[in-house]
C-alpha cells in the first residue's frame, strides 16, 4: 500500500515536469569538458569553440558543406590588390541579445582587443608577426588594413568573432543564434534563442527555430552513447568507430559517415642531426629511399578497414581529400607494393639476410615507434605497422607512452627513432600549417627548428610556402601548395597513414540536419534545425 | 589447510598446467593478424573468435596466462627479497635504525606508485625486445612493491628479536650472522610466504591496470592487462561475451591466491 501511495506521489511530481518537456523545443548534447572561456578571442578548446560557435556572429563564414565562403554579418567585402587591406560593408539593423545595436565600431575594437597583446589572443597569430588595425569609414563600413600582405585574407574573418563594444554584457551580449542563459560548471550550460538574431529563413520568419538547447557537460563516451540510444540526447558531433558501430547495430538511421575528414594520422623518423639515436639509424631516417620503403610496406587500405573498421581512408598526402579546394588531385593513390619497397632499398644496399633486413654495414634494420598510450587506433596502426615491416626484414617495437613523456621526447630530447600521431586540421587554409612545413618550424616535426634548410627540398618547401602566404591569386596559391604536396609525397619526411572519416549521429527527429566533415560536423547550420514531432519531450 | 584452500591450490595448478600444455599443443603464432577476420565469433579454428586485428584470441589468452601466472612470481620473490633485507634490517637492528627505515617505508608507501611505474616506464631504453619489456615491467613491480611487506617483516623481526630463544642465543655468544641465518630467518619463513602469496595476486593486477593504461607489456606480446582492454566500453562484451574469459580466468587467479593465503597468514 505505501509503494502504491509513493508510486503515484511520484508520478504526480514528474507530470508538470512532462507537460514543461512538452512545451520546450530544446536540443540536447553534450560537452566533452567545460568550456575554458567564454570570451571568443581566447578560444583554444573545443568546448569553448562550440559556445562561441552557437553565441557569436562573424563577418564572413565559410559554408561547412559547399566550402565556400558567405556573407554574414558584413553583405559585401573588398580585398585590395596588395593583399593588405580589406573593406568590409556591414548588414545594417542587427542588434546584440541585449538589445544593444552592431556597427563598425565593434569590429574596429574587436580587432583592437584582438591585436592587443595583453589580450593573448590565439587569432592574433594568424598575422604572424604582422600588425593589424581596423578605420572606421562609416558606422557600416569598416576597413581592416595589415602591416604586411596576408593571403587568403577575407577567410580568416571566418573565424573572429565580434565582441560588442558597448554592452555592459561585454562578450556575453550574443550576436549568433543564441545566448548563454545558464552556466552550471561541471553540470550543463543552456543557451536560449537570441530574440534580435538577424538571420531569418525563405519565408521571412525569424531564425533559429530551436527555442533552447542543454548542453550537458559529461567526459565519458559510454555514457554519451547509451543516453543517445535511449533518446535523452538528440546528437553526437564526433564519433569514434566504436560507437558508430555500436548505434549502427541498434539506430542505424541514426548514424552518418560524411566520409574522410580533414585529419590525418601519420608517422615519421627523427632526422634531427643531434638526435641522441646511432648515426647509422640517422643515416637510414634521413635516405628518401628508406623513408619511401617503408610507405610502401606499410598496407594502408588494412590499416583503414581493420583499425577503424573500415571508417577511414588510405591517406593520400598531407592534405585529406575532404579539403576541396587545396587537396592535389593529381598526387598518385596509396600504394602497398613490398617489391618496389625492396628494390628502393637494395638502392641503397640494404640486403635481406636469412629474413632480416641489414644495411651496408650489416646491421639489422630495427627501430621503435612510439605512440601515445590508450589510443586504440593508434596502438593498433603501430602493431600493424609492426607485421607489415616483418614483412620485409624490419624488426619494429612499438612502444606506448604517457602523452607528457611522449612530447617530451619528440619536440625536446628528440630521443626517439619513430613516432606515431594524428594531425587535427580545424582550418583549410595552409597557412594554418606554416609552422609544421617551415623548417624553422617548431611542429617541423621530423627534424624541427631547423636554422636553414638541411635538405634541398626542404628548401624548396620553404620558398614555395612563403611564395604563398603572401601571394593574393588563389590559383598561384594553390599551384605552390601543389607542388609542396608533391614534394612531401615524394619525399616522406611524414608517412600518411588514413585520413579518418567523420562520424556523428543524429537522432531521426532532428530535422534538416546535413553532417559534414567540418566542424562542427553536425550542427553548422543550427539555425536551419527544427526538432520534429517524435522528438523527447513532445 | 580446509578443503576450499585445497579446491584454490588444484583450481591454480589445473591453470598453469593447462596453460603449460596449451603453449605446447599451440599452432598459431600469438602475433598472426588474420586481417579478414577482425572481430571473429568463436569457431573450430578460432575457439574464442579473434580480436581487432584478426588476432587468435584463445592464443593470446593461453600466453596472456602463460606470461603473468610466470613472471608475478618472480617478481613477487623479488619484491619479498627487498623486504625480508630492508624490514629484516630495521627490525634486527632496532632503535633509531628501525625508525629512520620505517620512516623511508612509510615515505615508499605513500608514494602513488602507479604514477612511479609510469615514469619509471617512459624513462626505460625504446629498443627492447617485447619480451624484454615484459620482464623489465615485472622487475619493476617487484622492487618498487616491496614496502608493505617490508613492515610487514619489520615487525616480525621485532618481536623475534625480543624473544626468549633470542635472548638465550645471544647470552650464549652467538654470533651475529649465526643469529640472522640460524634463528631468525627459519622462523621468517611463514611470513615470508604469506608475503609471497600476497604479492602475487597484487603484481597480476598492477600489470593489468597498466596493461589497460596501455602502458603494460609491447604489442604484440599478450598479457592479461592488454587482453583486459577489449572489455573497456560495455558494448565491447555485451555483444560478444566470450571476451569475459580473460576477465574470469584473472578473478579465479586471483580468488585461489587470497584463498591460499588466509591459512599462511594465519600460521605466519
Amino acid at each position: 500500500m505505501k509503494r502504491t501511495v509513493l508510486a503515484v506521489l511520484a508520478c504526480l511530481l514528474l507530470l508538470p515536469l512532462g507537460l514543461l518537456a512538452q512545451v520546450r523545443n530544446e536540443l540536447r548534447f553534450y560537452l566533452h569538458s567545460d568550456p575554458r572561456t567564454f570570451d571568443p578571442l581566447l578560444v583554444t578548446d573545443e568546448s569553448s569553440d562550440t559556445i562561441s560557435f552557437l553565441t557569436t556572429g562573424r563577418l564572413v563564414c565559410v559554408n561547412r558543406e559547399t566550402q565556400a565562403l558567405e556573407p554574414e554579418l558584413a553583405t559585401s567585402w573588398k580585398t585590395s590588390r596588395d593583399g593588405r587591406t580589406i573593406t568590409f560593408k556591414l548588414r545594417d539593423r542587427v542588434f546584440y541579445s541585449d538589445g544593444s545595436r552592431f556597427d563598425a565600431e565593434d569590429v574596429a575594437a574587436t580587432i583592437k582587443r584582438m591585436m592587443d597583446p595583453n589580450t593573448h589572443s590565439p587569432f592574433a597569430d594568424i598575422f604572424g608577426a604582422g600588425t593589424l588595425t581596423a578605420r572606421i569609414v562609416s558606422p557600416l563600413e569598416v576597413k581592416i588594413i595589415s602591416s604586411t600582405p596576408v593571403a587568403g585574407f577575407d577567410r580568416i574573418f571566418d573565424q573572429i568573432a565580434i565582441v560588442s563594444s558597448r554592452s555592459p554584457l561585454k562578450e556575453k551580449a550574443a550576436l549568433g543564434p543564441y545566448f548563454i542563459a545558464d552556466y552550471k560548471p561541471g553540470s550543463f550550460i543552456y543557451l536560449k534563442r537570441n530574440p534580435n538574431y538577424w538571420k531569418r529563413d525563405g519565408a521571412g520568419k525569424q531564425l533559429p527555430y530551436i527555442d533552447g538547447i542543454r548542453l550537458e557537460i559529461q567526459a565519458n563516451r559510454d555514457i554519451e552513447t547509451l543516453r543517445f540510444l535511449r533518446g535523452e540526447i538528440d546528437l553526437i558531433n564526433s564519433l569514434d568507430s566504436e560507437h558508430y558501430d555500436q548505434i549502427a547495430q541498434s539506430a542505424p538511421a541514426s548514424v552518418h559517415d560524411a566520409g574522410p575528414s580533414l585529419d590525418s594520422e601519420q608517422m615519421w623518423f627523427n632526422q634531427v642531426a643531434n638526435a641522441p639515436i646511432p648515426p647509422y639509424k640517422r643515416a637510414w631516417f634521413r635516405s628518401t629511399n628508406f623513408r619511401r620503403a617503408i610507405a610502401f610496406a606499410i598496407n594502408k587500405q588494412d590499416l583503414a578497414r581493420v583499425a577503424f573498421g573500415s571508417h577511414a581512408q588510405p591517406a593520400v598526402g598531407p592534405i585529406s581529400p575532404a579539403n576541396k579546394f587545396w587537396f592535389n588531385r593529381n598526387l598518385p593513390p596509396a600504394k602497398y607494393d613490398v617489391n618496389a619497397a625492396m628494390k628502393l632499398l637494395q638502392q641503397d644496399r640494404f640486403r635481406l639476410d636469412g629474413g632480416t633486413l641489414r644495411d651496408e654495414g650489416g646491421n639489422p634494420v630495427e627501430f621503435s615507434i612510439i605512440t601515445n598510450a590508450g589510443n586504440m587506433y593508434r596502438e593498433r596502426m603501430a602493431t600493424m605497422i609492426q607485421q607489415d615491416l616483418s614483412k620485409i626484414g624490419i624488426k619494429v617495437n612499438v612502444v606506448t607512452l604517457d602523452f607528457p613523456s611522449l612530447i617530451e621526447r619528440i619536440t625536446e630530447k628528440f630521443n626517439y627513432e619513430a613516432a606515431l600521431l594524428g594531425n587535427i586540421n580545424a582550418g583549410l587554409d595552409p597557412n594554418e600549417q606554416m609552422n609544421m612545413w617551415l623548417s624553422s618550424g617548431e611542429s617541423h616535426q621530423w627534424n624541427p627548428r631547423e636554422k636553414s634548410p638541411e635538405t634541398a627540398w626542404e628548401a624548396e618547401i620553404d620558398k614555395l610556402m612563403k611564395a604563398q602566404s603572401v601571394s593574393t591569386n588563389p590559383a598561384q596559391r594553390k599551384k605552390y601548395f601543389d607542388r609542396v604536396q608533391e614534394i612531401v609525397v615524394q619525399q616522406e619526411p611524414f608517412i600518411y597513414l588514413v585520413n579518418r572519416d567523420a562520424l556523428s549521429a543524429i537522432s531521426p527527429s532532428v530535422i534538416g540536419a546535413h553532417p559534414v566533415v567540418l566542424r562542427p560536423e553536425t550542427f553548422w547550420n543550427i539555425e536551419y534545425l527544427r526538432l520534429g514531432s517524435n522528438a523527447r519531450g513532445k | 589447510m580446509t578443503s576450499l584452500q585445497k579446491f584454490a591450490a588444484m583450481t591454480l595448478t589445473g591453470i598453469a598446467l593447462a596453460t603449460v600444455l596449451s603453449v605446447a599443443m599451440m599452432r598459431t603464432s600469438y602475433a598472426t593478424q588474420f586481417r579478414n577476420i577482425p572481430n571473429a565469433v568463436p569457431s573450430h579454428q578460432h575457439w574464442l573468435g579473434t580480436d581487432d586485428l584478426g588476432r587468435d584470441r584463445f592464443t593470446r589468452l593461453v600466453y596472456g596466462t602463460a606470461i603473468s601466472l610466470s613472471l608475478a612470481p618472480i617478481a613477487a620473490f623479488i619484491s619479498v627479497i627487498f623486504a625480508a633485507c630492508i624490514g629484516g634490517m630495521a627490525g634486527y637492528l632496532g632503535g633509531a635504525w628501525e625508525r629512520v627505515i620505517t620512516a623511508a617505508v612509510e615515505l615508499v608507501l605513500c608514494m602513488p606508485w602507479l604514477f612511479l611505474l609510469i615514469a619509471v616506464r617512459a624513462m626505460m631504453p625504446l629498443n627492447i625486445s617485447p619480451l624484454l619489456s615484459v620482464i623489465v615491467t615485472f622487475s619493476l613491480l617487484g622492487s618498487l612493491g616491496w614496502a608493505a611487506s617490508a613492515r610487514v617483516v619489520c615487525a616480525s623481526v621485532s618481536s623475534l628479536r625480543d624473544s626468549e630463544f633470542i635472548l638465550r642465543a645471544r647470552a650464549s655468544g652467538t654470533p651475529g650472522w649465526r643469529l640472522l641465518f640460524v634463528h631468525l630467518l627459519p622462523n621468517l619463513k611463514p611470513v615470508l610466504g604469506a608475503q609471497f602469496l600476497i604479492s602475487v595476486p597484487v603484481f597480476i593486477l598492477t600489470e593489468a591496470n597498466l596493461g589497460i593504461l596501455g602502458l603494460g607489456v609491447s604489442e604484440p606480446l599478450p598479457s592479461w592487462g592488454s587482453l583486459l582492454t577489449e572489455l573497456e566500453s560495455m558494448h565491447g562484451f555485451a555483444s560478444a561475451p566470450w571476451k569475459l574469459v580473460s576477465l574470469v580466468l584473472l578473478v579465479l587467479v586471483v580468488i585461489s591466491f587470497q584463498l591460499i593465503i588466509s591459512s599462511d597468514e594465519v600460521s605466519a
